[in-house]
């Protein structure tokens, strides 16, 4: 088996969702014959790349990637997996891996393995277990093509460092005409200094239960006890009390932290849709017949009112964080 | 302005998926069909492109003689003309994208409608993979849109932000919540839509890349340990999520 793994840069290093793929991709080959590829790689980011074993990367210095251009990205990656003799290619499924994996399966007339949570080396290649009609079935799909391209669900491959290697970074330069039809114009982060729903490990929700914005201090104040992200269910996003960026579901963000806590939020399907793979799911709602407490693991019948403040001055007690 | 618009027929959102005897699709029995909540998106968004630049809406669904109800969804909204590939397998996202880029080839619209996922398989696939086959960019999970002369400006939901892209016409668009708020059609218009003739098209000669090898339910096996509001029994919920969850 020989893998590329696409790999996004952080401000500090390796986003995590890219050192997740890396930990996928060393478990399915014993740490042979991966090669990561960067664009725009920083010393920070390949150095992370190396506490998760990667040995060999190729980094894209190229004028379209200040202006990424989504159509650009995916030829050069095509072009390093041809080069490199590559047959699987991974990379997480966040806004540009969801983005470019489809044109880079079609350029390389590989199958598409979209939004796995599980991959199973078979000899050459992989097959994947990846969740269907939001999370209500699972189905095992195994690529009809020599070559196959997988995107990882973000957060439920977990993350693990190694030995530290040395990574040998090489210039890759990709020949192809640079017709340049989309380029990003501005990119703005909307929530400085906040976490967002997809990439967090913890995650707070709010529901209707909280009864308005102004109450919502609660849930922030047990997020930052948990150094946790601020989740909302879609009634509330729709009441305006939150931004839609935060909203769960099926409409909203498919998440699957460590921990989801759903505060006030009854757990309709639609909203059960985006969260049901989390890890451990804690409820809390004052109605013991609410649907949450049948996928919650620890459930508190409780006012939210009563409950989320004990429980943050608890959870502050044990965890530090104020 | 001409604009295709794509849309695919999916399992009502509360539908309780069974597996189906073949032990690898879902069983259809009972199930309650309707047009992906996304579609209805980027069938508004086709509607007022026309409506600002003139032109026309074509709507194309891939599947089966079902799936023209959704396609009378579309022209009661407004579409002009409905198309359907006949493809009641639809075996992967590719098929499906395959034969909608034929079409595309031989209408050249401007302008090509997608949701950001089908919410059956969930793929966020067919757009990107519509405009790879074409040749044109694409710009995905789109909340707001404009079009100028030859080129399109959009605003696109990134992790933790937005980023604002521009691209040439012509362009493959998928639409996420927000870009518009779709109108519902009229009863009239539900009742002239029954009698439109809905044109068919050959399906894509493409062969399936992805087999699917069998389907289960999740173990949704949950610990269900329920607990009151007093302090003791948060103290031990804290306890738990510490020394037995590990996540604290
Ligand atoms: C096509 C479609 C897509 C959708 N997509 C989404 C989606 O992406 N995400 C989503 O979340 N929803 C989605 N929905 C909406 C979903 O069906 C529900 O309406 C929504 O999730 C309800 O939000 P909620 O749980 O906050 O509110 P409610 O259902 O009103 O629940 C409020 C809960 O709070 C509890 N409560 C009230 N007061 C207190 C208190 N003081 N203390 C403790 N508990 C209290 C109540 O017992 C109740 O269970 C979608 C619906 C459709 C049709
Ligand atoms: C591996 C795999 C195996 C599959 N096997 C089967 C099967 O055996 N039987 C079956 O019925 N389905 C099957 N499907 C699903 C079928 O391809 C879907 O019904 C759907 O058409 C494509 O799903 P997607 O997740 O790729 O769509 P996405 O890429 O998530 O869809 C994004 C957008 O593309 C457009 N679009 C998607 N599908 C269509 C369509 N059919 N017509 C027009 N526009 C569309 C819509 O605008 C949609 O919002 C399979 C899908 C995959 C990925």
């Amino acid at each position: 088996m020989n893998i590329l793994v696409y790999l996004e840069a952080s401000s500090n290093g390796l986003k995590r969702s890219s050192s997740e793929a890396l930990t996928a991709a060393r478990s399915l080959a014993d740490g042979s014959g991966i090669t990561g590829i960067m664009f725009n790689g920083t010393p920070e980011a390949f150095s992370a790349a190396g506490e998760y074993g990667l040995q060999r990367c190729l980094n894209i210095n190229d004028n379209f990637i200040e202006h990424f251009s989504n159509s650009l990205a995916a030829v050069a990656i095509s072009e390093a997996a041809h080069a490199n003799g590559a047959n699987v290619v991974i990379m997480s499924a966040t806004a540009t891996g969801k983005d470019i994996a489809p044109r880079i399966a079609v350029r390389l007339q590989a199958g598409l393995l979209a939004d796995c949570i599980e991959l199973i080396p078979t000899g050459e290649t992989v097959e994947a277990v990846r969740p269907i009609y939001a999370g209500k079935a699972l189905i095992r799909v195994k690529p009809d093509t020599a070559v196959v391209v997988a995107t990882l669900r973000p957060n439920v491959f977990t993350a693990r460092k190694t030995e530290r290697t040395s990574v040998a970074v090489e210039t890759f330069s990709f020949a192809s005409d640079k017709d340049v039809r989309t380029s990003v114009v501005i990119r703005t982060s909307q929530n400085e200094g906040t976490m967002d729903v997809a990439e967090a490990d913890v995650i707070v929700s709010g529901g209707r239960g909280l009864k308005g914005p102004e109450n919502f201090h609660l849930i922030e104040e047990l997020a930052r006890s948990l150094g946790a992200a601020v989740g909302a269910s879609r009634a509330v996003v729709d009441a305006g009390w939150r931004p839609h960026r935060e909203q769960v579901g099926q409409t909203g963000k498919t998440v699957a932290p460590s921990m989801y806590v759903a505060c006030g939020i009854s757990g309709a399907v639609q909203h059960l849709a985006g969260m049901s793979t989390s890890k451990v799911i804690v409820a809390i709602n004052k109605d013991k017949e609410a649907p949450i407490f049948k996928v919650a693991d620890y459930g508190i019948v409780g006012d939210v009112f009563e409950v989320l403040p004990k429980l943050t001055s608890k959870i502050s007690a044990v965890t530090g964080r104020h | 302005m001409n604009v295709l618009v794509c849309i695919s027929q999916v399992p009502d959102t509360t539908t309780k998926i069974a597996v189906g005897p073949d032990g690898k699709s879902m069983n259809p029995h009972g199930v309650k069909f309707i047009l992906n909540p996304y579609d209805e998106f980027a069938i508004e968004e086709g509607l007022r492109i026309r409506e600002k630049f003139g032109g026309t809406v074509t709507t194309l669904t891939v599947g089966g003689e079902s799936a023209k109800e959704i396609l009378r969804t579309a022209l009661a909204m407004g579409s002009d003309s409905a198309g359907i590939i006949k493809d009641e397998e639809r075996l992967d996202s590719y098929i499906v994208a395959s034969s909608i880029a034929d079409v595309a080839r031989s209408m050249s619209p401007d302008v090509i409608l997608f949701g950001r996922q089908s919410i059956d398989f969930d793929s966020f696939a067919v757009p990107s993979m519509v405009a790879e086959l074409l040749g044109w960019p694409n710009i995905s999970m789109v909340s707001s849109l404009s079009i100028e002369d030859h080129s399109v400006t959009a605003e696109r939901d990134i992790e933790g932000g937005k980023e604002t892209v521009s691209a040439t016409l012509p362009c493959v668009i998928a639409a996420q919540k927000g870009l518009n708020d779709p109108r519902y059609p009229k009863l009239p218009d539900i009742m002239k839509a029954k009698s439109k003739v809905i044109s068919e098209h050959p399906k894509s000669s493409a062969v399936r890349r992805v087999d699917v090898l069998d389907m289960k339910l999740p173990d949704t096996k949950r610990l269900n340990r329920i607990f009151g509001e007093s302090d003791k029994e948060l103290d031990e919920v804290v306890r738990l999520l510490h020394e037995e969850a590990k996540i604290i």
